[in-house]
């Protein structure tokens, strides 16, 4: 455990020498986070492993309850004990293990090197300190600016994430913005101090429609700019198809399947992932409405409680091609191509099905 | 990583693999340790009320001169006598059946009152919910003890009238809960579900929304037991509550305390320890109701 | 946030005259005439007098007329006879506010310096055993009466000090006078702080489990950031409200404590009218005390709008 006596500092220089070679700025390896609840153990994350390279967006996709919040919430070590704790795993930015960190040292990597975005812009920002106080909060923890400098800075944030009027905003309070300003703010507040990681928790669930797709080209184009890697929780493919590289697949707790967003549209490979896609409406398949299998399916069945998990593939009680074996064993990853692993015992059957 | 035997006690501790009825009792009993110790001095208390006779050989009334001022251990006075001859210990535990009276009776009728203005206030609004919201504000405006002595005084002093003084005070607070309460559930799908079907707004008020109010009654209701009882003991120790000879701890205390402070501390102490337990056991089992059935305070 | 307190200020008078409804009525719940019960307590027997009584009172008058003669008589500051003294009742009144009004102010401040503080602890380390300990000391303040209290602090002076602090005659100094009255004030203000300190942690709490508290912490802030910075400038506005609660809460408390340490105020003067049966005083003291609380109550609600940018903001 030597990397507990590193700095968010040195973390910074060591990046340098070993893994910006590889462009790999975040490495989870076997991340367990289980709560100890009054009905059972909960394996909110069981052993769930990927990387996020520099200036790449990763999106993690999953129903309500699979654990993506749980697995955003314990890379920033933010989940409540009790009833919650990270029993497992590692969590390494550029090199070093975040578990091993003190809770000072933790601090200093919130906010600064990863940073996040939350679901609700109505109620994440406190409602009692101007916009600009709030910005200016990150910077003068972080950056060690004075505090004229961090308020310059505030308006700076404010116009990056274009924000009409910023001069005027930063004086202002949460309850005088609209929701989609107020999650720009919070991208102002998240993006500040220029962190390597972005996280971004459903950063559109709660807006208009409307309002959605201008959040998203926002961090998109921001991402761009900056050259910030983002990991983007979502529920919604057509958000993962316009704005990740990568995804990966979760359910009841578990990665189920990794790969790139061309792979995974082109050839899924496990049946919860063709489920998700089967339940989302395709223009190209409405407009030939006439054809027979237009309607759109649903997965049957729901997430089963995470107390009660089934042995085996946790998906099988839900899944179409599930077989004993399914019930019996819980299936190894295995590579299909390059960059694509999915933990499925039919997946050959899956495969086939797509193409077919 | 041995998962299941690393992670039992912490397990154990959060109440999980509870099955069994009294392993649920368990459950509260460490979880909640302090509303476990309020269940006990409650039991203790209305069970000294309710076996009174069976637990002193004492009359608390009557009087002996040869014992006035007996000191705790004198002639077989547990706690002393005080000045007119009159058992100490067993004033206090007759006195239990007296605060006990006062505390359900007074509970009961502000309860009955609130539920009912509450209910109806907050479920059929317009102006009849106005005029109760201004006539709760104007009531809540007046510190309940004054308004309780005010009562005490213009209906005079005896246990009904005591009653009536400590319960009318206290039902706005009812009813403002038990309002606001009902505003929220009238919102409820299974509320509209019910007027979709057709069913009476009267019968949909009492048999959907009623019944939804019982947790945060519960909880108010202790909370009003302990206020009451300590309401009674404010009114007795200021001449105006539960008359003589009736044993009333706050009466004890009345009869020119601070003299007694000097001479007979043991009059001082024992019915105020009296009060305080009975207050405090009352409000920690409260509060662990509070804990248990008040979604909004669970965390 | 002009019309936000004209419309406050309007609802006070209406809550006011609602008030002095209230305490008319309720004070004619006596079974039997007044003029009989001052007339026995009185001791006189001469029907005579009685007459004599009943329109000085104004007895003979329809109830309506009665009632307007009561509050334009309070509106121009008059406050009727006090019987037993034989002195115009403001007389009695006005000498009598300072002392309770200082014994109330430091019951405050005792209340806020130490429930304000104690409850965000208790809060902040929910469950632990130092929020326990807070919790039972808070509960035992709510659970022990006020007057006991003052009881076992007289027994406590008796014998160790072997004398009594009394307030009889106005104190000489400043000093002396808030000597002896720091320990009544202390016996009231225990109970206040264990209600502020109540209600300062169920404020907290809530506060605690607000998104907002998650991206304060997202940002890195530390702990002492968080609970000071971001959580209590939220809970302190309902506990400003708490202010008003402890208002009629004191009240209460003086009620008693100025009865057990024979303090000359307001509040054991209302005790002594209702023994004496002065009806008419009674009447009047406890319209004060409802003007006093429901003044009290406007303010807090003026100071949480200037402190509130979510109210400071609208109209």
């Amino acid at each position: 455990m030597q990397e507990n006596m590193n700095t968010s500092k040195q973390v910074r220089t060591d990046a340098a020498g070993t893994a910006a070679a590889s462009g790999t700025i975040l490495e989870v390896e076997g991340l367990q986070t289980y709560f100890f609840t009054r009905q059972g153990l909960v394996k909110a994350v069981d052993r769930v492993s990927f990387t996020l390279n520099k200036s790449e967006t990763l999106a993690i996709v999953g129903e309500s309850g699979c654990g993506k919040s749980i697995t955003a919430l314990s890379l920033l070590r933010l989940i409540p004990d009790p009833p919650g704790r990270i029993v497992g795993g590692s969590i390494k930015l550029l090199g070093v293990d975040l578990i091993g960190l003190s809770e000072d040292q933790m601090r200093k990597v919130r906010g600064n090197d990863i940073s996040m975005i939350f679901q609700e812009p109505m109620t994440s920002l406190n409602p009692v300190m101007t916009i600009g106080n709030q910005i200016a909060e990150v910077l003068l923890l972080h950056q060690g600016m004075t505090k004229a400098q961090a308020h310059a800075k505030a308006v700076d944030m404010l116009r990056l994430v274009k924000i009409p009027e910023p001069e005027q905003r930063v004086k202002e309070y949460p309850h005088q913005l609209s929701g989609g300003m107020r999650q720009r703010a919070m991208i102002a507040i998240a993006l500040a101090c220029n962190p390597k990681v972005l996280i971004a928790d459903e950063p559109t669930t709660a807006l208009d429609v409307t309002i959605q797709a201008q959040i998203l080209e926002l961090i998109v184009e921001l991402q761009q700019r900056l050259g910030t890697a983002v990991i983007l929780i979502t529920h919604d493919l057509g958000v993962v198809a316009e704005t990740a590289q990568r995804v990966i697949v979760m359910y009841a707790g578990r990665k189920v399947e990794e790969a790139s967003v061309g792979d995974l549209f082109a050839k899924p490979l496990h049946p919860y992932t063709r489920g998700l896609m089967n339940s989302i409406p395709r223009l190209d398949l409405i407009r030939g409405a006439e054809t027979a299998n237009t309607r759109l399916q649903e997965i049957p069945g729901i997430v089963p409680a995470l107390t009660a998990l089934p042995k085996g593939c946790v998906f099988a009680p839900r899944c179409p091609l599930a077989e004993d074996r399914c019930r019996a064993e819980y299936p190894d990853y295995k590579q299909d191509a390059p960059g694509h692993w999915v933990a499925c015992w039919r997946s050959d059957v899956v495969a086939g099905g797509t193409s077919g | 990583m041995a998962i299941a035997g690393d992670h039992q006690a912490e397990l154990n501790k959060a109440g999980a693999n509870v099955s069994s009825r009294w392993g649920s009792v368990a459950f509260y009993i460490r979880r909640y340790p302090l509303g476990a110790i309020g269940a006990l001095i409650f039991a203790v208390f209305v069970l000294t009320a309710i076996f009174a006779p069976l637990l002193t050989g004492f009359d608390p009334t009557s009087t002996n001169a040869k014992a006035s001022l007996a000191r705790p251990g004198a002639a077989g006075h547990h706690l002393g006598a005080d000045f007119m001859g009159r058992d100490m210990f067993s004033r206090i535990i007759y006195g239990a059946r007296i605060s006990l009276a006062v505390g359900i009776g007074s509970t009961l009728l502000s309860c009955i009152f609130g539920v009912t203005i509450g209910l109806t206030s907050g479920y059929f609004g317009g102006w009849y919910d106005l005029i109760v919201q201004r006539v709760i504000d104007i009531m809540q405006s007046l510190p309940l003890l004054v308004m309780a002595l005010v009562m005490a005084a213009s209906l005079g002093p005896s246990l009904s009238n005591t009653i009536i003084a400590i319960a009318i005070p206290s039902i706005p607070n009812i009813a403002r809960i038990i309002r606001s309460n009902t505003l929220q559930l009238r919102e409820m799908p299974y509320v509209e579900a019910a007027r979709a079907v057709g069913m009476g707004e009267l019968s949909i008020a009492i048999r959907h929304v009623l019944p939804n109010t019982i947790a945060p009654l519960i909880v108010l209701g202790t909370a009003q037991l302990g206020s009451a009882i300590l309401t009674e003991a404010s009114l007795s120790f200021l001449g105006l509550g539960i008359p003589e000879p009736h044993p009333s701890w706050g009466r004890m205390l009345s009869e020119s305390a601070a003299e007694y402070v000097r001479t007979a501390p043991w009059l001082v102490i024992f019915p105020g320890i009296a009060i305080s337990l009975a207050v405090f056991g009352t409000n920690l089992l409260g509060d662990a109701l509070r804990d248990i059935l008040d979604p909004r305070q669970r965390t | 946030m002009g019309v936000y307190i004209l419309r406050r200020f309007g609802l006070m008078l209406l809550t006011l005259f609602g008030m002095s409804v209230l305490i008319f009525v309720m004070l004619r719940l006596v079974p039997g005439n007044i003029s009989d019960i001052l007339f026995e307590s009185a001791g006189l027997v001469n029907p005579a007098e009685k007459k004599k009584i009943e329109a000085e009172l104004g007895l003979d008058q329809p109830i309506i007329v009665q009632y307007w003669r009561w509050v334009s008589g309070l509106s121009r500051g008059d406050l009727g006879y006090a019987y037993v003294s034989e002195k115009p009742a403001i007389d009695e009144i006005l000498p009598r506010i300072p002392i309770t009004a200082k014994l109330a102010s430091m019951a405050l401040f005792f209340s806020v310096l130490f429930g304000v503080p104690l409850g965000v602890i208790s809060a902040v380390k929910q469950n632990s055993p130092i929020d326990y300990l807070l919790r039972i000391v808070s509960l035992s303040g709510l659970s022990l009466p006020s007057f006991w209290l003052g009881l076992l602090i007289l027994m406590g002076f008796v014998n160790y000090f072997g004398w009594i602090p009394i307030y009889s005659k106005p104190p000489d100094s400043f000093w002396t006078e808030v000597g002896l009255l720091a320990i009544p004030a202390a016996a009231v203000g225990f109970r206040s702080s264990a209600l502020v300190m109540r209600l300062t942690r169920s404020s907290m709490l809530e506060v605690l489990r607000q998104d907002y508290i998650r991206t304060a912490r997202s940002k890195g802030a530390s702990n002492m950031a968080v609970n000071f910075k971001h959580a209590l400038r939220n809970a302190v506005l309902p506990v400003v409200t708490i202010i008003g609660i402890e208002a009629a809460f004191l009240i209460g408390g003086l009620i008693v404590t100025e009865t057990v340490f024979n303090i000359p105020g307001v509040a054991r003067f209302l005790v002594e009218a209702i023994r004496w049966r002065d009806y008419p005083i009674v009447q009047n003291l406890v319209m004060f005390i409802a003007v006093v609380v429901v003044v009290i109550n406007f303010l807090v609600d003026m100071a949480y709008a200037m402190l509130d940018p979510r109210i400071k903001y609208e109209d």
